[in-house]
């Protein structure tokens, strides 16, 4: 636990005039789940994004095991095979099937062989629980069922960390649960994992430390204890009061089901 | 004699059919290429690609046929009529099949390359293994419709001497002195190819689109 498997230091994202985050300093060992929260347009999912480079960066740097990937002549290619990620609309590639959108990382960027690829995508389907649904084409799925392959997807890369930027926003409230239950069950086999959501039951249950951000900077961060139950920010407070009023009575249902 | 007639306007159709399955390629080939520069080119060259289209497509075809004829038939060139009418052909169908695939890929959208770049993917894999196949399949229908146009259009390289359907029917309306009988078979003829392919694209067109319920 002494070398952080993902750190940022002093990350800042500008937009012209606007800065969507400055100095983010920001540290995660192998096995955690570190679950980002904050008001809409604090810059969660564009720090996200800045971590894997599909953003450019105005300044910082992001290591990943002990390597500057932010460094100039990086193989940002290279740096996004070991960094998985899960978007809000899910963005499978719709011309293929479920075992086809797992397969086709394995099989371009891995240079996996057709055999190999097919039994590990088929591995990976079946870890979200969808092996009986390979044959289907993302139109033909639930928005839950597609994100669960989006998460295979992204695991079937075997990446070192995971990132989620707000995974189940998109989803019908009866489909968030089984996205939640895989992302569970991933923080339970260690994957490491960095999650930007709204879902304050699972960030309590699932998160080793909680990042709480706002107005692009890091307020407070903490064990999900500290941050729910000993605040030391009065934004804090205020903001998980709010969101938990708000989001209160769908955890109820879902923990009802879960 | 009508025997005579009828099968000198049919070698026309053969020759038609060639301006065209030359033409359409070319064309696909160059309008694909200046789509893609357009679409995820720098600044200088997406520019370029701008003007490219601008320019040809602010031309009536005929005038831009015969000055792509006389650049390609000459010394440096020296295509015969046939090659150079269908490679000007191409490059001013190249324009219209490049603002086809444009929407197209624009149309796929900038997630779906956020998401391949995500897997690891290169720009030119993504575009390759991803875009491609989906824009491809959203263009066919407004392609389809290109298609008929250069089948149709193929009858302007008359104008270079090639003796195609359109050629010919004026030679045998000037022999026969029957102008509706040499025309009405071309028009009949043209007809029948644009009926056919449109056909035959719209078929594709079913038999390659993506599966939305189970």
């Amino acid at each position: 636990m002494s070398n952080p498997i993902l750190e940022t230091r002093n990350l800042t994202k500008i937009y012209g005039q606007n800065i969507i985050f400055k100095d983010i300093n920001l540290k995660v060992n192998e096995g955690e789940t570190i679950v980002i929260i904050g008001p809409s347009g604090t810059g969660k999912s564009t720090l996200l994004r800045c971590i894997n480079l599909l953003t450019a960066n105005e300044g910082g740097q992001v290591f990943l095991d002990g390597q500057e990937i932010t460094a100039k002549n990086y193989n940002e290619d290279k740096v996004r095979q070991q960094i998985g990620m899960v978007f809000q609309n899910f963005l499978l590639f719709n011309h293929l099937t479920a075992l086809d959108n797992v397969m086709i990382g394995l099989l371009k960027v891995k240079k996996m062989s057709k055999e190999q690829a097919r039994q590990k995508a088929m591995e990976e389907l079946k870890r979200v629980g969808l092996e009986d649904r390979a044959s289907h084409y993302p139109g033909q799925l639930s928005g839950g069922q597609q994100q669960r392959v989006a998460i295979a997807r992204a695991l079937a890369m075997d990446p070192r960390v995971m990132l989620f930027d707000e995974p189940t926003s998109a989803l019908d409230p009866e489909l968030i649960g089984e996205v939640l239950g895989v992302m569970a069950q991933l923080a339970r086999d260690h994957m490491t994992m960095l999650v930007v959501t709204h879902e304050m039951g699972f960030a309590r249950e699932v998160a080793d430390r909680i990042v709480f951000m706002e107005k692009g900077s890091i307020v407070e961060e903490g064990t999900p204890d500290e941050l729910f139950y000993h605040p030391k920010n009065e934004r804090t407070r205020e903001f998980l009061w709010k969101i938990t009023e708000l989001y209160g009575k769908k955890e109820k249902e879902q923990s009802a089901t879960a | 004699m009508f025997s005579t007639f009828f099968s000198y306007i049919i070698q026309g159709t053969a020759i038609t059919i060639a301006v065209t399955l030359v033409a359409l390629p070319f064309g696909l080939m160059l309008g694909l290429a200046m789509a893609l520069i357009h679409t995820y080119g720098g600044n200088i060259l997406n520019r370029i690609a701008a003007a490219f289209s601008l320019l040809l497509r602010g031309v009536p075809p005929i005038v831009l046929l015969f000055i792509l004829y006389f650049m390609l038939s000459s010394k440096s060139f020296n295509l015969s009529p046939f090659w150079a009418g269908s490679f000007s052909l191409g490059i001013v169908s190249s324009a219209y099949q490049m603002e086809i695939l444009r929407g197209a890929l624009l149309a796929v959208g900038n997630g779906q390359m956020t998401a391949a770049r995500a897997v690891g993917m290169s720009r030119v894999q993504a575009v390759q293994h991803i875009i491609l196949p989906q824009a491809l399949r959203l263009a066919i229908p407004p392609w389809s419709n290109e298609v008929s146009i250069v089948l149709k259009d193929s009858s302007l390289v008359y104008a270079l001497g090639v003796p195609e359907i359109l050629r010919r029917a004026q030679q045998l309306s000037a022999t026969t002195q029957q102008p509706f009988l040499a025309y009405g078979t071309a028009a009949l003829i043209y007809f029948v190819l644009v009926f056919a392919t449109n056909r035959a694209l719209d078929y594709l067109s079913e038999r390659t689109k993506l599966p939305t319920h189970s």
